[in-house]
Order: C-alpha cells, then structure tokens, then sequence
C-alpha cells in the first residue's frame, strides 16, 4: 500500500507505517540508503540489526557484500578498507565492541571515510552487563566522529539516512555514529513511517570523486607515518571538518524536512518559552520520562521545561545556551560517569562548559541515573524540578553529581 | 613535501596522491652521525651498497686514484639527503674504510 503524503514543501513518498524496534528501524534505513559492504560482529544490544541485515543480504533484498568478521577491531578495519575503496559502508556494535573497535575509530575519522555506525549504548563490564547506558558511547567521545543520539525508532531509521548525507558530504567526510538506548530502545517496538527507497535513494546520492580512493590504477598511499612536523596539521583538518560539519548537518536536516517531513535539529526543547526549570537529556528513556515529569510539575504550577540534546559531536554549544539562558536552574542527566572527574557527569561538563563560555551564570547540577538500565522513574524527575526550585531559591548549589536511583 | 606546508595546504587526511613522492622527503635531517668514506681504504667491495637499507650509497662512474697510486674507475659516495646515519655500512665494511663522525649543528 503506496502513499503519497503532502507534507513541508515537496512531495514525499511514506510506503507505510510498521512496527519496527529501533534496531530494525536502522537495518531498514540501511537497506534502504542501498549500502555496499556491511562488516559486523553481533553483541547484545546491537545484534539484531545484524541479523535483520544479513536476513536483506540472503534473501536479495540488500545487495552488499556482508562481511562476518571475527571481531570488532576486524569489523571497523574491514569497514575501513572498503570505504578507502570507496564503498558506502555500515557496521554496528555496542559496549565492550566499541571498546574493542576503539584505536580503529580514530583512524576512520582520521583517514577522513564516511562510514555510519549505529550503537545501542550499553553498560561496560565489570562486573558483566549487557543493559543500556552511554558508558561506552562517552567513552568514544574524542575519537573525532559525528555522534548523533537518536530518541525514537523512527528519529533512528530518519537519522541512519541523514548520516549517510552528512559523512559523504565532500565538505564533511567523517564517520558518523548513530546512538540510542540499548534495549529500551532497541528492543522496544514502534511504529515507523518508512519512505520509498527511490525517495531516499535519490535524497543520498553517491558522490563519484569526492575524495581519493584505493585503486590500482591511480595509487594513492593512506595512513603513511606523519612525522612531528605533518601530523598536527593533518589531525587539525580532522579536527577542523568535525566543527565545520555543523553547517552541513544543519543543510541536510532541513533538506531532509522537505523531502520527508521531518526534522530534529541539533537540540529539541520541550516546554522551553517559559521554562524556569529544565532538565537537559539525550536518548529516549530518559527524555520522554523527563517530559512526563514536566508535565507534572506544570500540572501544580512549576514550569518545567526538557531539552535534549540531539547531536553530541560537534557540541551544538549556541543552541543549548540559547535554550538554557533564562532558566532560573538546569539539571543535566547522564547516564555514563565520567570517574574522578571534579564532576562525574560527562555530558554535564559540556553543558557546563557551553554555558559559563557565554557568561550564563545559573544553578546547573549534574544528575547520574540509569546506570546499566537501573529504572527512571517519572517520579525522580518530578522530584528534580522541586531539588532545582530548591537550589534556585536557597543559592544552595550541589558540588557533586548526584546520584540518583542508587541504593 | 619539502617545504613545511598549512593544515589547509596539505591532501585530505594526510593521503599521498602522487606515487613516489617520498624522493621528495629529505630524511637525512634525522641523521646524528654520519659516515664518511676513506677513499683511500675503499677497495670497491661494493658491500657498502648492498647493505644500505636506504638505499643511500652511490656508485659513481668517477675514477680515483689513491695515494698508494691504485686507480679506480669507480667511487662510492653517501647520499646525505636521505643516509638517516644507521652506521650498518661502516659496520660491515670489511677494511673499516668508513668511519661514523658525530653530526655538530
């Protein structure tokens, strides 16, 4: 059943709407942006993406080469020899995959290919957890990638194909990862608009001679030693691009908005205009438990607002302090721990940071919950707008995260 | 890549488009000794040659004629450009013609 919906200003193409689980939503818009080379090696919470892939490979429905590797270092350094080719690639993988994928990520990035990666974030052992947190995804944080962190199935199956736009981009090229909660999300079934593939086929063009690639008949050399005197300035391009990336990742959500009807920005507030309160998130658990909470404390008069944060690399730094400027007090709630850090929420160090580069001066405490999926409940964020009306109110500003959830 | 060139100046990513570029890149200044040949002892062995890793010795059709009054239509010279100074001619030159003398600035 095709059909046509008007939405934004042209055309788009919805197939339909099915029940996907965020992992399904990403194997579809994999299939769908039509990848070359998949290289992969199955870990809880990603796996089934995988599988859903490998099913598309084997039944013809995705014509690619899908490399079943025996590790993760194995699955990114396959991943990058085919995108050095030239092939459009995916791998997917999460905590102690990441992990083991780590020295490659800075050479992906580094040697400047535009491959994607989805990562339901999971907790990292020990002790042994295979449940969601962004442990491991803030553990790759400086590895230069752009890092998406996806709020629903369908903000998923959309962001997979803008990512690819976004890394192939010649005033790009770097690799992306797609991020969203292990298992809440990944496991969790959703309905999912699902466009027409000639639609998103056409909305991610391959790009002939954007960028040098392997080829025997016109050599090139990638990933030569840099001497002291060469490496600083081919790491500051990488460095460069990832900053610079934010224009285009801008262009492509709004292109994206035309074609598709739909667009997420770098940040997405909730109950902003006139928040005195606000709670800063990312992922999807977090965020829509945040809401409900806001909705509550608006239901007794407090006026609580949720952002969340949408594109982790490159920072959206001016969006976030635009949001947060006349906040009377934020909370920013991560879930990962930044150990031994002066304060342990990683995230919150970035909104921290963001917001004292701009002179905004306001109560901003850090909140860790939802470590290896320990519950959030609605009710803890409720009791945060009052701990923040509290803060604001008393001057009494918290040193330390807090711990939320914790016995 | 001779001359120090701007992160803005140098290939995406540090790649190398032009094959044999590396003729370009002078690895000599890496050098703290370097060897220098006594003409006068070098018997022509051409081990010298054989061993550099580099490959950075040079055999030159330019005749030579010691003290003791052999004449030689060759002569083995270093290439300072790229010799990185690693002294494996003057350990295996078998009448210890070649001698490693410290780089001054």
């Amino acid at each position: 059943m095709t059909q046509v919906v008007e939405k934004g200003r042209e055309r788009s193409v919805v197939v339909g709407k099915v029940g996907l689980t965020t992992n399904y939503a990403v194997a579809h818009a994999v299939k769908d942006v039509d990848v070359d080379v998949v290289a992969a090696y199955p870990i809880t919470p990603q796996t089934t993406i995988i599988e859903r892939l490998a099913e598309y490979v084997a039944n013809g429905e995705l014509d690619a080469e899908f490399i079943p590797v025996e590790s993760e270092h194995s699955a990114l350094s396959a991943a990058v020899g085919a995108s050095a080719a030239g092939a459009r690639v995916f791998t997917a993988t999460s905590a102690q995959g990441l992990e083991l994928m780590h020295e490659i990520l800075h050479i992906a990035s580094g040697l400047r290919l535009p491959i994607v990666m989805a990562v339901p974030g999971r907790a990292l052992s020990a002790p042994i957890s295979i449940h969601g947190d962004y442990q491991d995804l803030m553990n790759v944080r400086d590895t230069g990638w752009i890092i998406y962190i996806a709020s629903t199935a369908q903000e998923a199956y959309d962001t997979v194909i803008e990512a690819f736009r976004v890394a192939e981009d010649p005033r790009v090229l770097l690799p992306v990862i797609v991020s969203y909660d292990g298992f809440l999300m990944s496991h969790t079934t959703e309905p999912v608009e699902v466009y027409d593939v000639k639609a998103v086929r056409e909305f991610t063009p391959r790009r002939h001679g954007a960028r040098p690639l392997l080829n025997p008949e016109r050599p090139v050399t990638m990933g030569a030693l840099a001497t002291p005197d060469w490496y600083y300035e081919i790491k500051y391009q990488a460095i460069n691009a990832l900053k610079a990336s934010r224009s285009v990742i801008d262009e492509v959500d709004s292109e994206f908005n035309r074609r598709f009807g739909r667009s997420y920005g770098a940040v997405e507030g909730f109950m902003l205009d006139d928040a005195d309160y606000i709670l800063v998130t990312y992922g999807g658990a977090a965020t829509w438990n945040a809401l409900e909470a806001a909705k509550e404390a608006r239901g007794r008069g407090l006026r609580a607002g949720v952002l969340r944060i949408r594109l982790f690399r490159p920072f959206p730094t001016n969006d976030l302090v635009k949001k947060l400027a006349d906040a009377k007090a934020v909370a920013v709630v991560d879930r990962a721990i930044a150990p031994g850090s002066p304060v342990e929420g990683p995230v919150f160090k970035d909104v921290y940071i963001a917001l004292r580069e701009y002179g905004v001066d306001k109560p901003v405490i850090s909140v860790i919950h939802g470590i290896s999926q320990r519950t959030m409940y609605v009710r803890d964020f409720y009791e945060l707008y009052y701990k923040l009306k509290d803060i604001a109110s008393t001057g009494n500003v918290p040193r330390e995260s807090l711990y939320m959830g914790l016995r | 890549m001779s001359e120090l060139r701007s992160w803005t100046q140098i290939p995406i990513g540090g790649y190398i488009t032009e094959p044999q570029n590396s003729v370009k890149n002078k690895t000599g200044s890496w050098r703290t000794q370097r060897p220098v040949i006594d003409q006068d002892a070098c018997t022509r062995c051409r081990i010298c040659w054989l061993y550099c890793p580099e490959p950075a010795i040079l055999e030159l059709n330019k005749p030579y004629v010691t003290k003791g009054g052999r004449k030689y239509n060759l002569t083995f010279e270093i290439n300072y450009d790229y010799c990185k100074g690693c002294g494996i001619c003057a350990n295996e030159c078998p009448v210890k013609a070649i001698k490693m003398v410290p780089e001054v600035v």
